[in-house]
């Protein structure tokens, strides 16, 4: 703080300072205080808003656990989000490897800016490509099939599976960038000591090198899988008929049905539900949220 | 159980640099050999070479007669102990020891057991489930060569594994490696730019400098008898004079400088004419009120460190020459004084003519 004002100065510490505060207070604090406060009352014709009626209750969450529908689309926008933090799992654990033990150093700005460029472009339109990809006629059905790996068209966006893809793609990145720094501050002595002692390359990463980066893994995990979670445009853009989210669900009782009193009540069930979820995995995986804050 | 390494002609480039050039050297079952020179002269490359983490340009390196060419760190029989350990800090210290032995499928209660006999070997019996980070510096040194005795390695290499500790712990952990390496009888390859560690604990020395092996020798023949003006400059402190050989003298030659001429023993490999200086052990340089009937030069003291043992003089004659003369602090010899005018005296026997280049640490001087 007092560094802040050493280095700016009085009044631009003080800009500083009114922005960040009205940044935090009225785009987040307030808003969110806001919907937490709609979520306790009922949706009323506005003639009865204030009136006797407009009391608080637990009535619009009860709304969540007296449905089995939604239930089930809870637990399945559960089930996928996991699925997602596993394949992001899998594709940047090796990748994160790669990147901060193996690639030649010279080569690294050039590979991060490969890795970042498609971040240049809206997530709005990187979901409508990877629709166009992932159409019945799309390119990708095209190029297998003239590869001759396909002898029929496959139809990518049906079930989960456009999802699951799009959610993979879109969020792959925030469980890199964990991994690939807590790998990258593994002294590489200790992955060479293994190997001395004898160890084969899958034990080394077994006993050495993923327990070491185990925080980074879980704060990548827990980014990929709240915001995979919590996503909306995804799913509605690469979803089928069949592929429900929970978002969605929120968007209907929102902009549909117009009753923003249960809405708000299942977007802070989705949040509280998540950091159960999450809080209980972290418990099974024994990491503690002072390793992620690291 | 211990086996012999050889090297045969190995060198090692890196692009155009060439960081071991053409070393050959047969070290011997059980013994204990120290690579000994300043950074940047190959000797880590060497350590490297021998666990397998790189391999030679050119050469064979072969553990126990075997020829070690593309086998991996894992698959021979050796064990690097790391300069900065690289212990496993999320393990406790048993199952860092044990780890060797985790990966060849030995039996947890065995390699428990195993664990707690070496934490014994090394004496830190109660430190079997202690974390690492609790261990001070001398305690994770022990455990690093626990830990790499384990795998019952028939080479152990060691990469200036004390360079990390403070002076009195150093030499007590000099000793105790001697005492490990006798015990188990195991080859020690040892890499270190501390001569006195080197000339301490090895059987054999190797002086390198710029890739290349300058001397292979018993530790006292490094010192007494140096191959050349490198090893004689690395090792221990020496006075310097350039001149050329202007006679011989029985065994001895007459060897002028501009501070005079003097006798001298000629070195290996010194011809007539070659580029060659006079070398002089400082403990050999005595200082006398009077010249000597021999080898004599006027100096004048500039400078007297007390060093506790004995006292190191400092000083430098008409020609802006300098020298180092030593005397044991026995009461035999008398502390000059800064400005005295004296006489360095010494016997031819104990100066030697060498060729060849001196090292940084002479020259930065």
């Amino acid at each position: 703080m007092s560094d802040l004002l050493n280095r700016y100065g009085a009044l631009l510490t003080t800009i500083f300072i009114l922005l960040t505060g009205f940044w935090l207070l009225m785009l987040i604090v307030l808003p969110n205080i806001y919907l937490f406060e709609t979520s306790f009352r009922p949706y009323l014709p506005v003639t009865e808003i204030g009136g006797p009626k407009d009391v608080f209750s637990f009535n619009n969450y009860f709304t969540f656990f007296n449905s089995p529908i939604h239930m089930n689309v809870f637990l399945w926008t559960m089930v996928y989000s996991s699925l997602v933090t596993v394949i992001c799992f899998l594709i940047a654990y090796p990748l994160a490897y790669y990147l901060s033990k193996v690639a030649p150093g010279h080569l690294l700005p050039t590979l991060f800016l490969l890795l970042f460029i498609p971040l240049w472009v809206s997530e709005v339109l990187r979901s409508f490509a990877w629709f166009i990809i992932l159409a019945l006629k799309g390119p990708l059905n095209a190029t297998l099939l003239g590869l001759g790996i396909l002898d029929e068209p496959i139809r990518w966006i049906s079930g989960f599976r456009g999802v699951v893809i799009g959610l993979v793609y879109t969020y792959v990145l925030f469980m890199l960038f964990p991994v690939f720094n807590a790998i990258q501050s593994l002294d590489t002595n200790q992955i060479e000591a293994a190997e001395d002692l004898g160890s084969p390359w899958w034990r080394t990463h077994l006993r050495v090198i993923l327990p070491h980066s185990k925080p980074g893994i879980a704060s990548g995990a827990v980014m990929v899988f709240m915001l995979s979670a919590g996503s909306i445009l995804v799913p509605t853009l690469l979803g089928s008929t069949t592929s429900r989210w929970f978002t969605e669900i929120i968007q209907q009782w929102m902009f549909e049905s117009q009753d923003w009193n249960t809405g708000s009540a299942y977007a802070f069930l989705l949040l509280i539900l998540c950091t159960v979820f999450v809080s209980v995995v972290m418990r099974v995986f024994r990491v503690k949220l002072s390793d992620i804050a690291k | 159980m211990s086996a012999g390494v050889e090297l045969d002609n190995v060198t090692m480039e890196f692009g155009s640099f060439r960081a071991v050039d053409n070393v050959a050297v047969n070290i011997q079952p059980g013994e204990f050999f120290s690579f000994l020179g300043p950074s940047g002269c190959g000797k880590t490359t060497i350590l490297r070479m021998v666990s397998g983490f790189i391999q030679p340009t050119k050469g064979i390196i072969r553990i126990g007669g075997k020829d070690m060419k593309g086998a991996r760190p894992n698959q021979r029989p050796t064990a690097l102990i790391f300069q900065n350990l690289a212990l496993f800090p999320l393990m406790p210290v048993w199952e860092n020891i044990a780890f060797g032995l985790e990966v060849r499928g030995v039996d947890k209660a065995t390699r428990r057991a195993k664990a707690e006999e070496l934490l014994r070997l090394v004496d830190l019996p109660d430190a079997a489930d202690k974390r690492v980070s609790q261990l001070s510096g001398g305690q994770k040194q022990r455990v690093a060569i626990a830990r790499a005795l384990a795998v019952e390695p028939s080479v152990m290499l060691l990469d200036e594994p004390l360079s990390a500790l403070d002076l009195k712990l150093r030499q007590h952990m000099r000793a105790e490696l001697r005492a490990i390496q006798k015990r188990t009888q195991v080859t020690f390859i040892y890499i270190t730019h501390d001569q006195g560690e080197a000339l301490a604990m090895s059987d054999r020395v190797g002086v390198m400098s710029h890739g290349k092996l300058q001397q292979v020798a018993v530790p006292q023949d490094i010192y007494n008898n140096p191959a050349n003006g490198f090893v004689a400059s690395f090792v221990g402190e020496n006075n310097i004079l350039p001149g050329e050989i202007t006679g011989e003298e029985g065994a001895l030659v007459t060897f002028t400088t501009a501070s005079g001429t003097f006798t001298a023993r000629k070195g290996p490999g010194v011809s007539k004419g070659a580029k060659v200086r006079l070398f002089l052990r400082p403990e050999h340089a005595k200082l006398s009120t009077s010249a000597g009937a021999g080898n004599s030069v006027a100096v004048e003291v500039t400078d007297v460190a007390f060093e506790g043992n004995f006292i190191s003089v400092h000083a430098v004659d008409a020609t802006g020459q300098a020298y180092i003369s030593e005397a044991r602090n026995d009461g035999s010899s008398v502390i000059p004084a800064r400005g005295d005018k004296l006489h360095i005296v010494f016997d031819g026997a104990n100066a030697v003519i060498l060729t060849g280049d001196i090292s940084a640490k002479d020259v930065d001087e």
